[in-house]
């Protein structure tokens, strides 16, 4: 497994540069969408290359996933220190309920508060991604044995010392785990953000859906974003088997 | 030297330990036992303070322990735990470092300590230092535990149940090294266990709880011979008789062995063979056990080299470290009434006979017939 972690990771980041060089063939994209366009009508929705959509979307999915991460990971963290148990329920609570409000209606309540645009939608992708974070941040850390944490103490560690050299390496996987899940969700629901008037995949997929009905709209939206998905998780996914401790098994 | 005085520590519905109060001797190894609930846990947790108590004092080396900062309380005194506790991202060699790396050891110290640590508790250095735990078996990780908790050289070791997760064989083999590092050692030592065999064979004194209050605090022989009231008489045991023998180690009361080179004869044996003796012990030229001739095949005109029943010494004698208990044991599986002694390197350096296991036993009845008069 050690020794293949090399070869995959340099296969995803091929995908990947693969990927990003696609993106900025527009004349490759017309050639394979132009069947499903209606007849006469382009295949590459007009207001933007798709080369700036998938950017938008990539900083939409950055800034809000890198928030979520920011807060989560603390938030997790803060539920299982003695100081913060009494809170535990109460996190769990806020943060699932943040997953069971759809991102639409987030995005609905937050208009008259925040406008348009990108703020909203990092707002509700932000809120919506969190769960995950959260939840895996604080199972990962309760699973660390006790008699372990009973030993860490008992040999003078300090609390700081206990998180840093215990918990957390030993609850690195778990923690990834979540925020890989939390990251892959986002780079789908990101689209929902061009019904309030954010760039990214959503503007062709939205564009082809209301207005011109144009599959292949839809299609130049929803492809590359699925494939970024894909490329997330397996990304993602090489981190976590990096970060994951070695324990000679 | 660490005392308690009147160590309390209540809950909102019990009192876990009830105005607890004993001293343990430097170099002194005191075992905590009880039923389980008894308090002895709590009462260890109360000294690193992973658990405050309620009231009374504890005092480590005239300090109390309340005055120190935890933290660095606890990085003076080693800690063991049943579960082990090793760190399982960790090497074996990184989890002996922990307490030296909190306290700032260069990486060439730490390294020097963890190979010496490793063959103080008998598992070779260069095979072990970079497994991880879970490559190690429950006895090895028991090991690597012990040794972490003896990293940083700390005057006092609190252990708790620290061979309780291993199977009996293994179990009696630990403590049997346990007690031979003690020896060299001398910590001061406080030790939970529920198992009476195991504070017998290490305790020079035994802390008997109940209900979180101390019944008695005194050394294996007198617990045993002189139980303060029938909970401890029957927690100690109905075979209190023969839990002695654990006490008693085979070099104490060691008898000296008739002994003959190949080519001797027999009346040469030293020291001579007595009336009534069946047989005598056969060495090599270093003085290694080699075997033994039965008196009567000697008797019969057949030559040493003939009649010798040459044996596995692992199986036929008893190193000198063994207790009288393992002795008999070897004795009743070999059908004997007696048991050579060998040192390390298989030298005979003499025999234990059930008359020595008869004395103990009758010195304990002794002092109990003493007790009644």
């Amino acid at each position: 497994m050690n020794r293949c972690r090399p070869v995959a990771l340099a296969a995803v980041l091929a995908a990947a540069a693969v990927f990003a060089w696609l993106v900025a063939q527009p004349a490759i994209w017309q050639r394979l969408l132009a069947r499903f366009a209606p007849d006469g009508v382009t295949a590459l929705y007009p207001t933007g290359t798709l080369a700036d959509f998938v950017l938008a979307h990539l900083v939409l999915v950055g800034v809000s996933s890198g928030l979520t991460i920011a807060a989560g990971l603390p938030l997790g963290i803060f539920a299982t220190r003695r100081s913060g148990r009494p809170f535990r329920p109460l996190i769990a609570a806020a943060v699932d309920l943040g997953q069971t409000f759809p991102p639409v209606a987030v995005l609905a309540l937050a208009l008259p508060a925040l406008g348009f645009g990108f703020t909203p939608t990092v707002v509700a992708l932000f809120l919506y991604g969190l769960f995950p974070v959260v939840s895996g941040t604080i199972a990962g850390i309760e699973e660390v044995p006790s008699a372990v944490l009973d030993a860490a103490r008992g040999m003078g560690m300090a609390p700081r010392q206990v998180l840093m050299r215990v918990e957390l390496p030993l609850a690195a996987r778990v923690i990834l785990a979540g925020i890989r899940t939390s990251v892959i969700i986002n780079i789908g629901t990101a689209t929902v953000g061009a019904a309030v008037g954010a760039s990214g995949l959503g503007v062709p997929i939205i564009g082809g859906l209301v207005g011109s009905q144009n599959v292949a709209f839809v299609l130049e939206g929803a492809i590359p974003a699925a494939i970024l998905a894909v490329l997330a998780d397996l990304l993602l996914g090489q981190l976590e088997a990096a970060v994951s401790p070695a324990t000679g098994g | 030297m660490i005392e308690l005085q009147e160590l309390t520590r209540r809950y909102a519905d019990k009192t876990a330990v009830d105005r607890l109060s004993l001293e343990v001797r430097d170099g002194e190894t005191c075992v905590l036992i009880g039923p389980s609930g008894c308090g002895k846990t709590t009462t260890l947790r109360m000294i690193n303070r992973l658990l405050e108590p309620t009231s009374g004092r504890v005092l480590i080396g005239g300090v109390d322990a309340a005055t120190i900062d935890p933290v660095e309380l606890r990085r003076g005194l080693g800690y063991a735990i049943q579960s082990v506790g090793l760190f399982p991202h960790l090497t074996v060699r990184d989890n002996i470092a922990t307490v030296p790396r909190l306290l700032g050891w260069d990486d060439a110290r730490i390294g020097e300590r963890a190979e010496e640590l490793l063959a103080l508790v008998r598992l070779e250095p260069a095979a072990y230092l970079g497994k991880y735990p879970r490559q190690l078996s429950g006895g090895e990780a028991q090991r690597v535990g012990v040794a972490r908790a003896l990293a940083a050289d700390p005057p006092v070791l609190l252990m708790d149940e620290p061979f309780g997760a291993v199977d009996p064989l293994t179990r009696e083999r630990l403590q049997i090294e346990f007690a031979r590092i003690q020896r060299e050692l001398h910590k001061t030592v406080v030790f939970v266990t529920h198992d009476v065999d195991e504070a017998i064979r290490l305790a020079d004194r035994i802390a008997v709880m109940r209900d979180g209050r101390l019944l008695q605090y005194d050394t294996p022989e007198n617990v045993l011979d002189h139980p303060a009231d029938k909970f401890v008489h029957d927690f100690m045991g109905a075979d209190r008789a023969l839990k002695r023998l654990v006490r008693v180690r085979v070099t104490d009361v060691l008898e000296p062995a008739p002994r003959i080179r190949p080519g001797e004869p027999v009346s040469s044996a030293e020291p001579p063979v007595t009336d009534g003796r069946m047989f005598v012990y056969v060495v090599d030229a270093e003085d290694r056990l080699a075997g033994w001739v039965d008196g009567r095949e000697m008797a019969a005109g057949r030559s040493v080299e003939e009649a010798t029943t040459r044996v596995d010494r692992a199986v036929a004698a008893v190193p000198g470290d063994a207790t009288l208990k393992e002795a008999l044991s070897a004795m009743l599986g070999l059908g004997f009434r007696h048991i050579a002694v060998i040192d390390a390197e298989g030298r005979l350096l003499g025999e234990v006979g059930f008359d020595a296991i008869d004395r103990v036993l009758a010195s304990g009845d002794a002092r109990r017939a003493g007790e009644g008069a």
